[in-house]
């Protein structure tokens, strides 16, 4: 491929291809990129195939190209097995994708996930999510062995520890550290309401650089959960973005709320849901309602947007509800782009030349 | 047991003042008896830790006790096993997520931690259990480890002494 490339800084050499780590970031991520530069982000979520097929992992990532700024890739959700996070992330970072490699604490112990870690930094990878991780009990291999060996703010510190101490918690030096942008999960909906902001604190304290919350569909608890995160500062020192998604009927609303741990919906967004016509497309429409509210408070830095099932959608929901402006996320599709870009400016100046003559 | 664990929650204030009360005497007579008798009475102090902490706050030996900062809710009850929770799925009610009959062992320990003279502590982070400590005694490990400052987990500190292997 012919890359003609002043914007090299921009789009890297090839699609995959780390760039150049700025002044004060820590990774060499797209996704970093976009928060420092004090840009509203969106992230959105992949459900990973129950296939081995590579071709499969991208027709799946490819909805996200170019409207989101990065994807994660779940691990074992719900514990549920399913193609990992792992391998996801490793085929997305080849193609030229931004994932979120989730790293759950259920399934694997500190030796197993530190050597993941340098596996995925390796591959690429820029960013990492740290979960507890749901319980075995609740996926579809209640008889396997849970692990636990770590929790999220453990973990989180120990991914600090290895990228800016360069060792491993035994001590052992690495040679060199995995430059990850390190996030964790917030529930600021379950109890205990008045302590969440503690658990944010927590979290934060231990190194973890952005945040994604669990399904925000009440903006008024939203509301008092970030003026208590701005007022105690930890909006400055922590990007956080917020989960919102599209709710398929009144019925999944119901089975959501009652079935998953830690999800709250009012009864007003049920209700809506009950008497539309078209539930898919008011599930939809509240979406894109709640992420231009999400949008308005303050100290939230994104939205996290889950839409399990509905991922071909998420393009026009971002569109419709306006809040990326007329930002668009990085594609892998970006070196035309920026050629384009380049080659429009550049006719730009041409003209403007002449005019001037 | 569960009944006996929530009201020791609910005591937590109570309980602190008789752990701060005690806890100098006896780590005094564990590291005397240490002393003379070095290992040989491990076994049955620690079955009587057990017995103990057992009965009142269903405590499971992690060999790293963290009940005065965490409310006086055994962490180790935790299905999850989360040193630093909650985890975000606990149910409205606050109950476990992964048992919906029981109370969810970090919303007690934000709960008896606001009771707590000194309950600010639980927003420590706690480092992951050290599990080849799984099973002795905590009450001996405090006492012989150097004096009485009491250790807290830190694994910067642990590590920038190990240095590089
Ligand atoms: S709900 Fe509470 S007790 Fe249950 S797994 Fe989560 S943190 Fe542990």
């Amino acid at each position: 491929m012919n890359i003609m490339s002043p914007d090299i800084e921009i789009v890297g050499t090839n699609p995959g291809d780390p760039l150049p780590q700025l002044e004060g970031h820590v990774s060499y991520g797209r996704f970093e990129r976009v928060l420092r530069a004090g840009h509203f982000a969106i992230t959105s979520e992949i459900a990973p195939p129950d296939s081995a097929d590579p071709d499969e992992i991208m027709r799946r990532a490819n909805v996200f190209d170019g409207s989101v700024d990065a994807v994660n890739a779940t691990d074992g959700s719900g514990a549920n097995c399913h193609l990992s996070s792992m391998g996801m992330c490793a085929v997305m970072t080849r193609n030229g994708l931004s994932p979120i490699i989730q790293i759950s604490c259920r399934d694997r112990n500190r030796i197993a996930i530190q050597g993941d870690i340098l596996g995925a930094a390796a591959m690429g990878v820029c960013n990492v999510l740290c979960l507890s991780g749901d319980d075995v009990s609740v996926g579809d291999h209640p008889e396997a062995k849970p692990v636990f060996d770590l929790d999220s703010v453990s973990l989180i510190r120990t991914i600090k520890m290895m990228r800016d101490e360069r060792h491993f918690l035994s001590g052992r030096k690495l040679a060199s550290g995995p430059n990850l942008f390190i996030g964790s999960s917030i529930n600021p909906f379950a109890p205990p309401i008045e302590n969440r902001v503690d658990q944010l604190a927590k979290k934060i304290n231990a190194g973890a650089e952005f945040i994604q919350s669990q399904y925000c569909f009440d903006i008024a608890m939203l509301n008092d959960f970030m003026a208590q995160a701005v007022d105690a500062g930890l909006a400055e020192r922590a990007f956080i973005l917020i989960g919102t998604g599209t709710l398929a009927s009144a019925g999944t609303a119901r089975w959501l709320r009652s079935n998953i741990p830690g999800v709250h919906i009012p009864d007003a967004i049920i209700e809506r849901l009950d008497q539309a016509e078209d539930p898919r497309a008011e599930g939809r429409k509240i979406c894109v309602e709640l992420m231009q509210q999400i949008k308005e408070v303050a100290g939230v830095s994104g939205i996290h947007l889950m839409a399990y099932r509905q991922e071909k959608f998420v393009n026009a929901i971002v569109q419709q509800s306006g809040v990326l402006g007329d930002r668009k996320p990085w594609s892998a599709d970006d070196y035309d782009f920026h050629r384009r870009k380049l080659d429009s400016e550049k006719s730009a100046q041409t003209t403007a030349a002449r005019t001037d003559l | 047991m569960y009944s006996v664990r929530q009201w020791s929650v609910k005591r937590s204030r109570f309980l602190e003042g008789v752990y701060n009360f005690t806890n100098p005497g006896i780590l005094f007579c564990l590291r005397g008896i240490t002393r003379l008798f070095g290992k040989s009475l491990d076994r049955p102090i620690t079955a009587l830790e057990a017995g103990l902490k057992g009965f009142l706050f269903d405590c499971q030996m992690c060999g790293d006790c963290v009940l005065s900062k965490t409310g006086m809710s055994c962490p180790m009850n935790c299905p999850k096993t989360i040193r630093n929770g909650p985890c975000g799925g606990v149910r409205e009610n606050g109950m476990c997520e992964v048992k919906p009959e029981m109370r969810c062992v970090w919303v007690a320990a934000w709960d008896g931690a606001s009771r707590m003279k000194d309950g600010e502590v639980i927003r420590e982070a706690q480092f992951a259990l050290d599990y080849r400590q799984k099973g002795k005694s905590s009450w001996l490990r405090l006492a012989r480890e150097t004096g009485d400052v009491e250790k807290t987990d830190a694994p910067e500190t642990e590590l920038s002494e190990r240095g590089p292997a």
